[in-house]
């Protein structure tokens, strides 16, 4: 019971402190670099949801990230709709799009799953570009509606936005961790038959899962074209959206929770340094390095490495 | 006359042109302690990865409490009262062996986790309850997919080979906890290759070859069979 509450007022924490950040005087390259980190602890635990508790490694994070981002665009075009409205569709087209997705594709296993997702990001993002409404290849440029009171700027409510759904995220993957859906997901990666041998409905799982890590990955793109004012194709389905939500995963460690939120937390982090100080071409150079260094030598990321300092003293 | 538990009829299963079941035709009484021998590639296991829905057969009918269960999935056969072990031990590798029979416990329904420690101390796994499963012995793997069977709350239970590669004295450990399961009311179905377990526990045999039922009968009745002498023990 004393965990439960620790948690929750820790998101609580988290959220109040964004927003005095948002409304004090500081840098705002903070919030412009600070949007793009929380993106990633989005993305990262929407992907460990499916990679990491059931051993479905998705590559085709990108796709849903567009998807979301041209909901959000449609429906900006079309009815000016707001933030909010557009966050809620986004989720549900990520959603919808997840279910098709595990529908189509998960009576695949292994690396023939991980291929079949990669399709989708070519899919979803030949659509786009042959869609003219939304911009087609060349992207389209978005003038941003007034920013609401109390914030100074859009970049900074789009960081408490993204705080809040950060936190929404984290919670999602924290319950399907400690939840019955947790202990079905990680009997079905270890033996899927045995799983079902045991009255785990496999294929029902994996579909729940694939509905939410795809709701949560499409939430975490519609705030993309508020907040750069434009989107294009070949940047929303961008790999390095998959790349990195994986490697996030991977490098914090995906047994847990709290590891994609470490994970993004520190790679984002010194993504945005390196793009500052270095040059922003590093940035996949220092996902790779870090990713073939974990996989090498700590494979349960720095959650194993802690388990394991705290299993030696 | 007693009504089957399970019933087959017909059932054929082919893997391309390789017919691994033809038109099976079996009966199993509640309370039954039936033993399943043949030679490898008879179709053995075939058999009860069609019933406990691992695997669709082709045609016929699997009836389980005059129920038709062809058409269900694994998990709601088990849910039915359906559970298997597996002839190579597929433990849940990231949980704990007490974690292990909490998966049957909370998907199945029909239990409480206090059950899984009953269920360790009757399979004498009590003292492994927090190992974690991957550092098992082989006899301790094969006690806890028996374990974890048990804690679906079965009624028919499948046995493959679970006494696969042990010695003398844990052959004996297994088969003792086989039989205190049947004496609280569980069918058995054992598939096994050491045919002293069968003839000591079954009380009646069925001998599989090239996936067709080739003789029926006690245990006595089926090892002096010319046709089992032929097929199954060299003779």
């Amino acid at each position: 019971m004393k965990r439960y509450a620790s948690f929750w007022v820790g998101a609580v924490v988290v959220i109040a402190l964004s927003w005095l950040m948002a409304l004090s005087g500081m840098n705002e390259y903070f919030f412009f670099a600070g949007f793009v980190v929380l993106q990633f602890v989005i993305l990262a635990t929407a992907w460990n949801i499916l990679g990491g508790y059931a051993g479905y490694v998705n590559f085709g994070t990108a796709a849903f990230v567009g998807v979301g981002a041209y909901t959000a665009v449609l429906l900006f075009k079309s009815v000016q709709a707001p933030l909010l409205l557009q966050l809620l569709a986004a989720a549900a087209v990520g959603g919808l799009l997840g279910l098709a997705t595990g529908l189509l594709t998960l009576r695949l296993r292994g690396i023939f799953f991980a291929i079949a997702t990669v399709a989708i990001i070519v899919i979803m993002e030949t659509v786009i570009v042959n869609w003219r409404y939304v911009g087609g290849a060349t992207g389209v440029q978005l003038m941003r509606p007034p920013v609401a009171e109390p914030f100074s700027t859009y970049t900074r409510m789009l960081f408490v936005l993204m705080t809040v759904l950060a936190v929404l995220a984290v919670s999602i993957a924290r319950y399907v961790q400690v939840s019955w859906i947790g202990r079905g997901l990680r009997a079905l990666r270890d033996s899927e038959e045995a799983a079902e041998c045991c009255g785990v409905p496999t294929l029902k799982l994996k579909l729940l899962i694939c509905t939410v890590s795809g709701a949560l990955m499409g939430a975490a793109g519609a705030p993309l074209p508020m907040y750069l004012s434009f989107v294009e194709p070949a940047s929303s389905f961008s790999l390095n959206y998959s790349v990195s939500a994986l490697a996030m995963a991977m490098i914090g460690g995906t047994t847990h929770w709290i590891g994609p939120v470490i994970g993004a937390l520190l790679l984002g982090s010194i993504q945005q340094a390196v793009t500052v100080t270095i040059s922003s071409e590093i940035n996949v150079l220092v996902v790779g390095v870090l990713l073939v260094l974990f996989v090498v030598a700590a494979p349960d990321g720095m959650i194993g490495l802690w388990r394991r300092f705290m299993g030696r003293r | 006359m007693t009504a089957p538990l399970l019933r087959l009829q017909g059932v054929s299963k082919h893997f391309g042109g390789f017919m691994a079941l033809s038109d099976v035709h079996l009966d199993v009484t509640p309370g039954e302690r039936l033993g399943l021998i043949g030679p490898n590639g008879s179709g053995k296991t075939t058999l009860m990865n069609c019933i406990a829905g691992s695997l669709r057969h082709d045609s016929g009918s699997i009836q389980f409490r005059d129920e038709e269960i062809s058409a269900l999935p694994a998990y709601q056969r088990t849910r039915r009262g359906i559970a298997r072990s597996f002839q190579i031990p597929r433990p849940f590798a990231s949980m704990s062996v007490l974690e292990n029979l909490l998966v049957p416990l909370e998907y199945v329904g029909r239990g409480k986790a206090a059950d899984a420690h009953d269920i360790l101390r009757e399979m004498g796994l009590a003292q492994k309850a927090a190992t974690p499963s991957n550092q098992l012995s082989q006899v301790e793997l094969r006690k806890l997919e028996l374990a974890r069977a048990m804690a679906a709350h079965p009624s028919l239970l499948i046995s493959d080979e679970a006494m696969a590669g042990l010695s003398g004295s844990e052959v004996d450990e297994v088969l003792a906890i086989l039989f205190r399961l049947n004496e609280s009311g569980i069918t058995v179905i054992m598939i096994e290759h050491i045919l002293q377990a069968v003839m000591r526990f079954s009380q009646r045999v069925i001998c599989l070859d090239a996936g067709k039922i080739i003789c029926t009968g006690t245990p006595n009745q089926v090892v002096e069979n010319p046709q089992v002498q032929k097929a199954y023990l060299g003779a």
